[in-house]
């Protein structure tokens, strides 16, 4: 009695939570199926749990040394079978969750495709100090802290970082990922939905850092083109001198679009990181310490 | 009963784990192989990074490009032969002979100091080539674990000094000998530090 | 060339009215105290009894007390952080500015962990395992004093920069390329690479020193079966630390080049490589989380024996599981960047890697409950403490297993679900470990105990501060707000966030109530005097007086049984114990290198984070010459009489009598 009592407060607080854009709410197939990894995984541990806890506290209260009623064994210190359930309890449960968890980094590894019959949407994504870069390669456009992309179609990210790491996150789509100078990471995330999302930095990159989020507006497919096609109309170009512009730091931009994108930047972008150290750069660390 | 007194006078005893406390001899030897796998487990992680980084090269200079086999191999004979030599001194100091202590350590020091010679005007000629630590990652890499080697074969130079004014000036007493004791495991540490480092980053980093 | 390196009066952040509040705070604190102790006249005094000292029970309280002062230091921190989130919601600031609050939130986790939470267990173990083991000293007393005295350095540098300079920006794990030159030009993170190289080596030490301690010096008789469970513990923690510390050696050395000499390990450029500080950091990083929570699973062990007036059920099960989670802490520290983009197949196996420490500690959780099972439990307060420990930590554990599912790591990643796990072990495990400690050893130490009713106060304070401070910020976790925010927009958030700020509020009530209880315990020592037994304890440090004398045991007890004093006890009455053979007792003489060391450790310091490069050098020699001084002294043990132990003895024995 109790103990469901105790679970639909557990699951009441949680839908509370689930409310309001957080993982609870997914609007992907990748969210979705990692709430229910996470269900699962503390359904089976919760199985365990509870007990434990009351198992805790009912014996430290039985066994108070002013209950008269219960037995002293002062000598009861070691029993084969006792043993071997406590060691047997916590395994099994670990043989669950480990299932799990097995299963699960491998049907949602983020770099695996999405299966689908509509082909994906290319985004490559570059955090930046301290803003997010979504480049659309195939649609040779840019975005800047706003990520417009067609709901009901996969989207596969290739991300890097200009320099500091950050961490690629859009709570209710699922899965995040770091950004690394140098490195390229992959992701696959979907929206099922029209709708509006937010996207955040989940990685601590520095100052301007708690303005580092953007909002994902998944959008009806002909909305999508149609997005693209005014994009390509209006704004800058992201060509080398754009994106070194664009690359110092600064908090809290408003989202704006390129018409055009500089054709591989972004492996550029990726590889820039690291090409050798010039002895200028040098001279010019020690020049700013010094300002310092 | 007094178990230590029981031990020096060679009574059996029901286990060695509940003979009590041990000697301070074996304590101290005890309490510097644990400090010199602590040390081994910081060269480790400086192997870590150099295999990490290897190939790190950032269009600068690699390991094949740049080191030097024949001085390698006088800096290796050195300090095995100061290992040697190392190993003589302690035969030394168990018979209790000073010039016999004092002959080992000279020879142990002039070989280490040798070693650490060539290593600088290694480290000096690279520099002077362009291929400074600041120059790539690999080459940070392989300035910090040799120079690690070579920091300790410096301190180590230094204890040795210090232990032979303590020989000149206290004679052999318990303490000096543990610290000499101490002293030989050191050495000889470094030396099993110095054959990774010597097939990792000589032998293995001229292969392609 | 500046003689004063980068230092100057800009330096000191005179337009920063809080910073200088607490700054100016600390000094006349310090200054004060420092005065009424010349004045009253206890400086000879504290020079020969504390500063000096290099009895193991001195250096362990001297730890302790560190560890208090710096955890007022710490939670004042948490306090901003909780006050700043609180308000600044929507298009609010706050209070703090970024530049502060980074400051804030990285000066917290580096303090909690390594001048709070280390100097607490490291305290613990200094003062109760020679006493334990029934022996008279660690393995190398004065280098004991070493160690304690360079951790006190670390903590004074961290402490400098509050007011001179800043602290990293960074987060406590600091990682690269942020922490780089490029990105943090400014001195925080020198302060904070420098106060962790310099206690990190007095620490290293300690574990050095301990293992010896455990492995070579016990009581004759004290096989390792029959060590208690404490011990094993502190031999898991301390093995863990000699094979920990040195990585991050390493890897902080690595920055420190890279930040002084240009090298490019973690860089940007030159092809370094941010992701292997992340690795080599966690390769530390998650042994110390068992350095730290082991010890207390030890104090928890005894305290829970002790009270339910029963043997430890299943210590063989129990040493089995200390000794396996020791080896496999080093199997599992990939599950702090799931989020790297390795291979499912990596991730999978250091998921399920992780999960599978939960077992041993999951056998631990059931053995003290069967260990209460069968007893007649006494609640004093360290047992309130233990199981409201045991109670809390099965929640902590049960998110922490979460997490290592991949699937689930890849949405609460950073999040502050992820700081309130970590909270609910730190402090449900380790915190709650070490008061419990504290109330159980305290009269030990001093020979009164600690005064009951404040003892309680303070546990009810932290119990149920945790559960209101951390509770919204699991639910936070899950409504998608990450850690280190400096503000944020989503109002949803914002009701959670001031929950968790009265929580804090809640425990600062069971802080002060622990330093009330402190003050109203010595005001009132003469009620609460106790003998050397006051618990009906079980293991030997309860065989001598409290507080224990310089040499611990007149005669070093002979063990013969697991939790022998207690089968010593029960047999007391039918047997009659043969009278003792007193004999001359060595003890290590005081010895001023350790304070001399710190004193060089802090101006080497200093002058490097500063680029004082003259003063470095000086310090350095310094050190060396302290060293090779300490090298030629003559005498270093001091002999006890007989007649002084007999003395001594029989005093203890007639006490005991009454």
């Amino acid at each position: 009695m109790r103990l469901r009592l105790l679970a639909t407060s557990l699951i009441s607080a949680l839908t509370l939570a689930g409310c309001s854009e957080g993982v609870l709410s997914p609007q992907g197939p990748i969210a979705s199926a990692e709430r229910q990894v996470l269900f699962n995984s503390l359904g089976i541990m919760l199985a365990i749990v509870i007990p434990t806890i009351l198992a805790t506290l009912g014996v430290a209260f039985w066994f108070r040394s002013s209950n008269r009623r219960a037995r002293y064994r002062p000598d009861f210190e070691y029993s084969g079978r006792l043993e071997l359930l406590v060691w047997s309890i916590p395994a099994m449960t670990v043989l669950l969750v480990g299932g799990v968890a097995w299963v699960g980094a491998h049907d949602l590894d983020p770099g695996k495709p999405i299966a689908s019959t509509i082909d994906p949407v290319r985004v490559q994504v570059v955090s930046l100090d301290w803003k997010w870069l979504f480049i659309y390669p195939d649609q040779g456009i840019a975005s800047v802290n706003r990520l417009t992309i067609p709901a009901g179609t996969p989207v596969s990210f290739e991300l890097t970082s200009s320099g500091v790491m950050n961490s690629f996150f859009v709570p209710q789509l699922g899965s995040q990922i770091y950004t690394m100078a140098g490195m390229m990471t992959r992701l696959h995330l979907q929206a099922d939905h029209p709708g509006t999302y937010r996207g955040l930095s989940a990685q601590y990159s520095g100052e301007g850092f708690a303005d580092m989020r953007f909002a994902v507006d998944a959008v009806p497919e002909a909305a999508f083109s149609q997005w693209v096609n005014a994009t390509r109309d209006a704004g800058p170009m992201l060509d080398a001198q754009a994106y070194d512009d664009l690359a110092k730091p600064s908090e809290a931009i408003a989202p704006f679009t390129y018409r055009g994108v500089a054709s591989d930047l972004f492996n550029q972008i990726v590889s820039l990181a690291a090409e050798p150290n010039d002895p200028a750069r040098l001279a010019d660390l020690a020049t700013q310490r010094t300002d310092k | 009963m007094n178990v230590t007194a029981a031990v020096e006078a060679g009574e059996p005893l029901p286990s060695a784990s509940e003979a009590g406390p041990a000697p301070k001899r074996v304590v101290v030897a005890y309490g510097f192989w644990i400090f010199l796998l602590s040390d081994i487990v910081m060269f480790s992680a400086l192997f870590a990074s150099y295999a990490v980084l290897r190939h790190a090269t950032a269009g600068g200079p690699s390991g094949a490009q740049l080191f030097n086999q024949t001085r390698v191999a006088i800096e290796t004979a050195c300090l095995l032969a100061s290992s040697y030599t190392c190993g003589l001194m302690a035969l030394a100091v168990n018979s209790r002979s000073r010039l016999g202590t004092y002959v080992g350590a000279l020879l142990t020091f002039v070989l280490g100091a040798a070693f650490l010679a060539l290593e600088i005007r290694e480290f000096a000629d690279m520099i002077a080539q362009g291929a400074s630590p600041q120059r790539s990652a690999f080459l940070s890499s392989f300035f910090a674990l040799v120079g690690c080697h070579g920091v300790h074969v410096a301190a180590g130079l230094v204890w040795l000094a210090a232990m032979m004014a303590q020989v000149a000036v206290k004679g052999f007493r318990p303490a000096v000998l543990r610290r000499l004791q101490c002293f030989s495991l050191f050495w000889h540490a470094l030396d099993i530090v110095w054959v990774g480092l010597f097939t990792v980053v000589y032998l293995m980093g001229v292969t392609p | 060339m500046n003689l004063l390196g980068k230092l100057d009066w800009s330096a000191i952040p005179f337009d920063q009215p809080i910073i200088m509040g607490a700054g100016a705070f600390m000094v006349l604190a310090i200054v004060g105290i420092l005065s009424w102790v010349t004045l009253k006249g206890y400086v000879p005094y504290l020079w020969r009894e504390w500063i000096t000292s290099v009895d193991h029970k001195r250096i362990g309280v001297m730890y302790f007390l560190l560890a208090l002062v710096m955890l007022l230091r710490g939670f004042s921190d948490a306090i901003m952080m909780r006050a700043q989130q609180a308000v600044a919601a929507g298009g609010a600031q706050g209070y703090l500015p970024p530049e502060h609050f980074d400051q804030v939130f990285s000066a917290h986790g580096t303090i909690m962990i390594f001048f709070v939470a280390m100097p607490f267990v490291i305290g613990l173990m200094n003062f109760v395992l020679p006493l334990q083991l029934g022996v008279r000293d660690v393995a190398f007393p004065t280098l004991n004093s070493v160690s304690f005295w360079l951790t006190a350095s670390g903590v004074l540098l961290i402490n400098i920069s509050l007011v001179v300079g800043e602290f990293a920006k960074t987060g406590w794990i600091a990682y690269p390329p942020l922490s780089e030159l490029q990105f943090s030009p400014g001195v925080g993170v020198d302060y904070y690479l420098w106060s962790l190289q310099i206690s990190g080596v007095g620490t290293l030490l300690t574990g050095i020193n301990f293992v010896t301690t455990i492995l070579k010096l016990r009581a004759p008789g004290m096989g390792y079966m029959r060590m208690p469970v404490f011990c094993w513990t502190s031999l898991a923690a301390n093995l863990l630390i000699v094979a920990a510390f040195p990585v991050l050696t390493a890897t902080l050395g690595m920055l420190l080049l890279d930040r002084y000499l240009g090298f490019h390990f973690f860089t940007v450029d030159g092809q370094g490589n941010a992701m292997m500080y992340v690795n080599l950091f966690w390769v530390w990083g998650h042994p110390e989380v068992y350095i730290l929570i082991l010890p207390p699973f030890g104090i928890f062990s005894e305290v829970v024996s002790t009270f339910s007036g029963k043997p430890l059920f299943g210590y063989r099960s129990m040493v089995a599981a200390t000794m396996a989670i020791c080896v496999l802490s080093f199997l599992v520290w990939l599950h702090h960047f799931f989020t790297m983009g390795a291979s499912a197949d990596v991730n999978g196996f250091f998921g399920i890697m992780t999960m599978i420490i939960a077992v041993p500690t999951g056998v631990k959780v059931f053995n003290w409950l069967f260990t209460m099972y069968g007893g007649r439990v006494r609640f004093e307060v360290p047992i309130l403490w233990s199981i409201g420990f045991m109670v809390t930590f099965v929640i902590g554990g049960m998110t922490g297993v979460l997490m290592a599912v991949p699937p689930a790591d890849f949405q609460l990643h950073n999040s502050l679900f992820l700081v309130a796990h970590f909270h609910n072990v730190i402090i449900g495990g380790v915190v709650f470990g070490v008061m419990a400690g504290y109330n159980y050893w305290f009269p030990k130490a001093f020979g009164f105990k600690l005064d009951e009713r404040w003892g309680r106060a303070s546990f009810w304070c932290w119990l149920i501060g945790f559960y209101v401070a951390f509770m919204p910020l699991y639910v936070l976790g899950l409504m998608g707000m990450t850690r280190r925010m400096q503000h944020y927009d989503n109002p949803a958030w914002q009701p959670w966030l001031v929950v968790a700020a009265i929580g804090t509020v809640i425990i600062l009530g069971g802080i002060v109530s622990q330093i009330v209880q402190l003050v109203v315990s010595i005001r009132h020592r003469d009620r609460l005097r106790v003998t050397g037994d006051p618990w009906n304890g079980r293991t030997l440090e309860w065989s001598t007086a409290s507080p224990p004398p310089a040499w611990n045991f007149a005669v070093l007890p002979q063990v013969a049984e697991r939790d022998n004093y207690w089968v010593t006890k029960q047999r007391a009455n039918a047997e009659q114990v043969p009278p003792l053979q007193y004999e001359p007792i060595e003890t290590p003489k005081n010895s001023p290198v350790g304070f001399v060391n710190a004193f060089f450790a802090v101006a080497i310091g200093f002058a490097l984070i500063w680029h004082i490069w003259w003063m470095a050098g000086l310090g350095l020699f310094g050190t060396f010459l302290t060293i090779l001084i300490f090298a030629f002294r003559d005498e270093d043990e001091t002999e006890v009489p007989e007649a002084q132990l007999a003395q001594f003895d029989r005093a203890h024995q007639s006490e005991v009598a009454i």
